[in-house]
């Protein structure tokens, strides 16, 4: 048997082992399988900073037909809802207090002749829950535009000095779905590649084949391939499950390259499995290793721009997001999804995974063969 | 290329972990088809020297030869050339037994048109002929550790690495184990392997004691005991507990152990023996009812060279 035959004969075992001892396992074909859908459907339909019938409480002093229009404009964009009405302004502080409103709107009487018949401005006060920033800020800006122009349209004739028109490119609705969802295939992919694989190696150790296999004609690299290729191949069908999901049922768009989409998992994959690696050379336990992933995955997801833009973080961790192989696949992601873009323009995001992939990959590599036994 | 009747050479085989010396300055040589047994306590240094043979570890200083390679050079060949097996009976307990033995016979590089013949052969030595589709985990001890066995000579290794492959076995499993043993070195299988139990070593061709890191005998288990040149006398006695209370550190005495409701008791020489034992006794009170010389045991072997040596590490 010629030496490359041999060397693909066992690193085929070995992969051929491994999969045969996953599908085995119903846990594991559950974090397979299930879990990607699971997460998919959080992101999709829980996690979701769009405002959507936000409960608001009204107290009317001037009810008259222009205050009721005023109301009218807010909840017919959908955006709003009343849920409480009052004359008394502590009605108005007891919602918010107990959470039965975030918004609060209060007009004074004399609103509706304020704005027609002297022309002076009209006041109209809005009080929000500022305990989510988020949602305060949302509903702040929206509930602004919305007052604004209710107020053109009643009083037309008055000098604007700037015309203010905003759109939105490749995400007309901003809906925070088509934005979370693509991204949703980072975190699995990346989740999939440590945890697996750090948990397969350390599995072995800790039932004594691993020093079986180190006494076997099984090379170092073989071994490192026979453990990770499974677990890559895993890596792409998750990606293929949740994009397909993610078209199908929850429409996010997509306008790029698949075969683009499909490259640069490939060069995201190695960070994934080098840091796997990794960590199945620190940890002595299942229970270690499970740790070490948690450990890492966390700060990976919180600094790659998937839940908190990078550009507000402070300007020491926007330099740390730069060695972070998630900022940089989710980058490609949400742009290939929803913009369409090309490889012209997401070579740096594409030569950076591939510097990071290759380093951890080899770095992890070498220290794995040190001390593998 | 050395001369064929030679397996496995260590010459000063050295391994230190930082200040402490696991193995130090080991040299032995072992014949083709002989079976080599590694004897000595918890912590002596027998499976960090079999690590350094088998690859898994390198040496701190000296050398030596597995199959006719270098174990510093050449560790690649040698693994190819070798088959080991663990106290641990490295097996995949969710597969099955016949794909446990597909998977070593790939991985062991086992032709393709001899797998079905060695996993006939594994299959029928291991005595799992109605088992084939069971997961390993399920099988009782006795034939898991069969089945590694079958699965560490696959490839027909001119050499088997046991490290302590009976522990945690019944009796007549590991009797049925050592038939397998005899079997392959019958067919010119080297077989080194190390354990810790005397009956183990008895079926050696030759053994070598180790302790603390050095290796304080080699020889075959007979000439072992005959060397011994302090007298070992079996004597009965109404407590025995109480009898190596009083002879343990009496004047003369070597040492003095239990051997079932008997006593085993080591003397400096032989002369007046029952005068000098019976005296001991009667200073505690304990009844002597006879005395008897006998050839040493293995463990007594072991036992007085251990303590020569200045004990055993972990006591």
């Amino acid at each position: 048997m010629s030496r490359w035959r041999g060397r693909f004969e066992r690193v085929l075992g070995m992969v051929a082992k491994e999969f045969r001892q996953i599908f085995r396992d119903p846990r594991m074909v559950r974090v397979i399988f299930f879990a990607p859908i699971f997460q998919l459907i959080v992101f999709g339909y829980a996690v979701s900073t769009d405002l959507w019938k936000t409960k608001t409480f009204v107290v009317d002093h001037d009810n008259t037909r222009a205050s009721r229009e005023l109301v009218e404009a807010l909840t017919a964009s959908g955006y709003f809802q009343v849920s409480g009405r009052s004359q008394r302004p502590a009605d108005l502080v007891r919602a918010l207090d107990h959470g039965d409103a975030i918004l609060g709107l209060q007009i004074p009487a004399g609103f509706a002749s304020s704005l027609q018949e002297r022309g002076g401005p009209a006041r109209v006060q809005l009080l929000i829950d500022g305990t989510n920033s988020n949602t305060a800020s949302v509903a702040q800006s929206y509930a602004e535009r919305i007052v604004q122009s209710y107020a053109l349209e009643y009083a037309p004739t008055r000098p604007i000095a700037v015309d203010f028109r905003e759109r939105a490119w490749y995400n007309a609705d901003l809906a925070s779905r088509n934005y979370n969802v693509p991204a949703v295939v980072g975190a699995l992919i990346l989740l999939v590649c440590l945890l697996l694989t750090s948990l397969a190696v350390v599995r072995e150790r800790e039932i004594g084949t691993l020093e079986q296999l180190r006494v076997s004609p099984l090379a170092s690299v073989e071994l490192i391939a026979g453990k990770t290729i499974p677990f890559a191949v895993i890596g792409l069908v998750d990606l293929a499950l949740v994009t397909t999901v993610a078209l199908i049922w929850f429409g996010v768009p997509f306008r790029g390259s698949l075969l683009l989409l499909f490259g640069a998992s490939v060069l995201y994959l190695l960070s994934g499995l080098g840091v796997g690696l990794l960590i199945s050379t620190i940890s002595k336990t299942q229970q270690e290793a499970f740790m070490a992933s948690f450990l890492v995955f966390m700060p990976a997801i919180l600094l790659s721009g998937f839940m908190f833009p990078v550009s507000s973080m402070p300007e020491l961790f926007q330099w740390l997001t730069l060695v972070n192989p998630v900022r940089h696949y989710i980058e490609i992601v949400r742009a290939i999804f929803l913009k369409g873009t090309n490889l012209g323009a997401l070579w740096p995001q594409f030569l950076a995974l591939a510097g990071i992939g290759a380093g951890l990959l080899s770095f992890a590599s070498s220290r794995f063969s040190k001390t593998a036994s | 290329m050395m001369s064929r009747d030679t397996a496995v050479v260590a010459d000063g085989l050295t391994k230190r972990f930082g200040d402490f010396v696991a193995v130090e300055d080991v040299s032995f040589e072992v014949s083709s088809g002989e079976i080599f047994g590694f004897l000595g306590p918890n912590g002596a240094g027998k499976t960090t020297t079999m690590k350094m043979l088998t690859g898994l570890l390198l040496p701190s200083a000296g050398g030596g030869s597995v199959a006719g390679f270098d174990i510093m050079t050449e560790a690649e060949a040698i693994k190819r050339n070798i088959g080991y097996m663990s106290q641990l009976f490295s097996l995949y307990a969710d597969l099955t037994v016949d794909e446990n033995i597909a998977f070593f016979a790939r991985l062991y590089g086992v032709p393709v048109d001899r797998r079905r013949e060695r996993r006939d052969w594994v299959v029928e030595m291991a005595g799992l002929d109605d088992q084939v589709d069971r997961l390993t985990g399920e099988l009782p001890l006795g034939w898991k550790q069969r089945l590694a066995l079958g699965c560490a000579v696959l490839h027909e290794p001119p050499i088997l690495f046991l490290d302590e492959p009976t522990s945690g076995v019944d009796p007549i499993s590991r009797r049925s184990f050592w038939d397998l043993i005899y079997e392959l070195a019958d067919r010119g299988t080297t077989v080194f392997v190390t354990t810790h139990y005397m009956e183990e070593a008895e079926y050696c061709n030759r053994l070598a004691l180790m302790n603390r890191g050095q290796l304080i005998a080699l020889d075959t288990p007979a000439r072992l005991r005959e060397g011994m040149e302090q007298p070992i006398f079996e004597i009965r006695v109404d407590s025995a507990p109480r009898a190596v209370a009083a002879l343990q550190h009496a004047e003369g005495v070597v040492d003095a152990a239990m051997f079932g409701r008997e006593l085993h008791v080591t003397l400096e020489s032989d002369a007046d023996a029952e005068e000098r034992l019976r005296r001991h006794l009667d200073e505690r009170g304990v009844s002597f009812s006879g005395l008897e010389r006998i050839t040493p045991a293995l463990e007594d072997v072991f036992v007085a060279r251990v303590r020569a040596a200045g004990g055993a590490p972990v006591d």
